[in-house]
């Protein structure tokens, strides 16, 4: 009888031990973002709102700001207030989004274009200054040509702070020299002989710079001509 | 014939009974303890199959693309997202878009199917995380997940223990870095860390966050 209850003890301790390795905090029966779900046919347990239904807070009224049209044409003015936090928020989201085919600077010549993608206009080109500036929101919200639309991974106040951003690069890449105090302007002239500047760095930066071409392996040939006009 | 036991071999053997099961308890506590903490249990520094071999070291390491193309909610958001089958067509459609490598990418795009990746980085239930805070605060990617240019396959950098989160919790200005650089691989600090990190507490009001309910709520 007492060897008995000794091994039941035991047993009960051992099972004790053992339900200190189970797991159920860890892993519990709750959606956390982006969790496979069994309930839902296509597995997601993140879902998309019921058709033709508005959350509160989506009624998007504002069309120019919303589109970077109104009545159908590509607005010239920017919806929002431009300063200098705006413009460097759109520094920022260029760089990650866009510059990986633009280039840092706007010229079409970004990574992803030296291995393979199709050559995108550069924003230096006098169709690309004049155009108003709903037209590159537009753009950035519904693709372009090869370009696919950026609509999921930038928001709609990031978008005008690129704009506004690439209106500074086009300034940037077609400022007058004669703006420049006389002092800075013989500094520009000798800037590719100092040491750690690229050589070519004083040369106007567009895609038909010789200087650039030279980096274009991947890119289709024929691409360059056509889109550097 | 004389007893090979003498009688005081009774206490002798409680004694040494004793001593057997606090021998015994002790290993076991010691051996459960460093097993908790092997890397076998963490996981740590292991990398996860994944249903597409997708690198890292190539598409950070040798293209510069920044974390938050593709890991678009960090900011704004308590959870990092793995990007959707479109974020991977903005350039697949197009760079190596007959490549079978790349066969699964294309049909869950045809046919709107999610792709099941792994999930490397696994907190437990128990755990409240925020990647946006963190971000704000100045804590760079690279801080907890490493040198992700360097992973062909994506594994979990740090052991991702309690004890691992208040080393930070309770001293962040030895791991602080500036907003400009949270996507930068390789970082070193431009002027003495404790300078720079006292400056960054300061200026990005970081506070030191160890009670209980920061994490477990």
């Amino acid at each position: 009888m007492r060897n008995r209850i000794q091994v039941i003890a035991l047993a009960s301790l051992s099972v004790l031990a053992l339900t200190g390795c189970r797991q159920d905090m860890h892993d519990q029966p709750k959606y956390k973002p982006q969790r496979p779900s069994d309930f839902f046919s296509d597995g997601r347990s993140g879902r998309t709102p019921v058709e033709n239904t508005v959350a509160r807070g989506t009624v998007y009224e504002d069309a120019a700001y919303y589109t970077g049209k109104e009545n159908g044409k590509e607005i010239e003015y920017f919806p929002i207030t431009v300063d200098k936090a705006l413009i460097e928020r759109g520094h920022v989201k260029f760089d990650v989004y866009c510059s990986v085919c633009h280039g840092k600077i706007g010229n079409g010549l970004g990574m992803i274009v030296r291995r393979g993608f199709k050559m995108p206009p550069s924003y230096h080109t006098e169709k690309l200054r004049t155009a108003p500036v709903g037209h590159f929101y537009d753009v950035i919200t519904n693709g372009y040509g090869s370009m696919w639309n950026y609509s999921a991974q930038i928001q709609v106040r990031d978008r005008w702070a690129i704009a506004a951003y690439i209106r500074a690069l086009q300034l940037s890449q077609n400022a007058n020299i004669n703006d420049l105090d006389p002092a800075d302007r013989t500094k520009l002239a000798s800037l590719d002989k100092h040491p750690p500047m690229p050589k070519g760095v004083a040369q106007p930066l567009v895609p038909d710079n010789p200087a650039n071409k030279v980096e274009m392996k991947a890119a289709p040939a024929g691409e360059a001509k056509k889109t550097a006009k | 014939m004389a007893q090979i036991f003498k009688s005081n071999m009774n206490s002798l053997m409680r004694v040494g009974i004793i001593l057997g099961v606090v021998t015994l308890g002790l290993t076991g506590g010691a051996l459960f303890e460093l097993g908790a903490d092997s890397q076998y249990a963490t996981r740590q520094g292991e990398a996860r199959e994944q249903p597409i071999p997708f690198s890292h070291t190539h598409h950070v390491g040798s293209m510069g693309i920044d974390c938050r193309y593709c890991h678009t909610t960090v900011e704004n958001s308590s959870y990092a997202n793995v990007p959707p089958t479109k974020t991977c067509m903005n350039c697949h459609s197009q760079i190596w878009s007959d490549s079978p490598t790349l066969e699964p990418v294309r049909a869950s795009y045809r046919t709107n199917e999610s792709i099941r990746w792994t999930k490397v980085h696994d907190l437990p239930d128990f755990v409240y995380f925020n990647h946006s805070i963190h971000v704000k605060k100045g804590v760079g990617c690279e801080t907890c997940h490493g040198r992700v240019d360097k992973m062909p396959l994506m594994y979990q950098n740090a052991s991702l223990e309690m004890r691992w989160c208040l080393d930070c919790h309770r001293a962040p200005e030895k791991y602080l870095r500036p907003r400009s650089e949270i996507t930068t691989m390789g970082y070193t600090p431009k002027e003495d860390q404790e300078v720079l990190g006292a400056r960054l507490v300061k200026e990005y009001e970081v506070q030191k966050l160890e009670t209980c309910y920061t994490c477990h709520r």
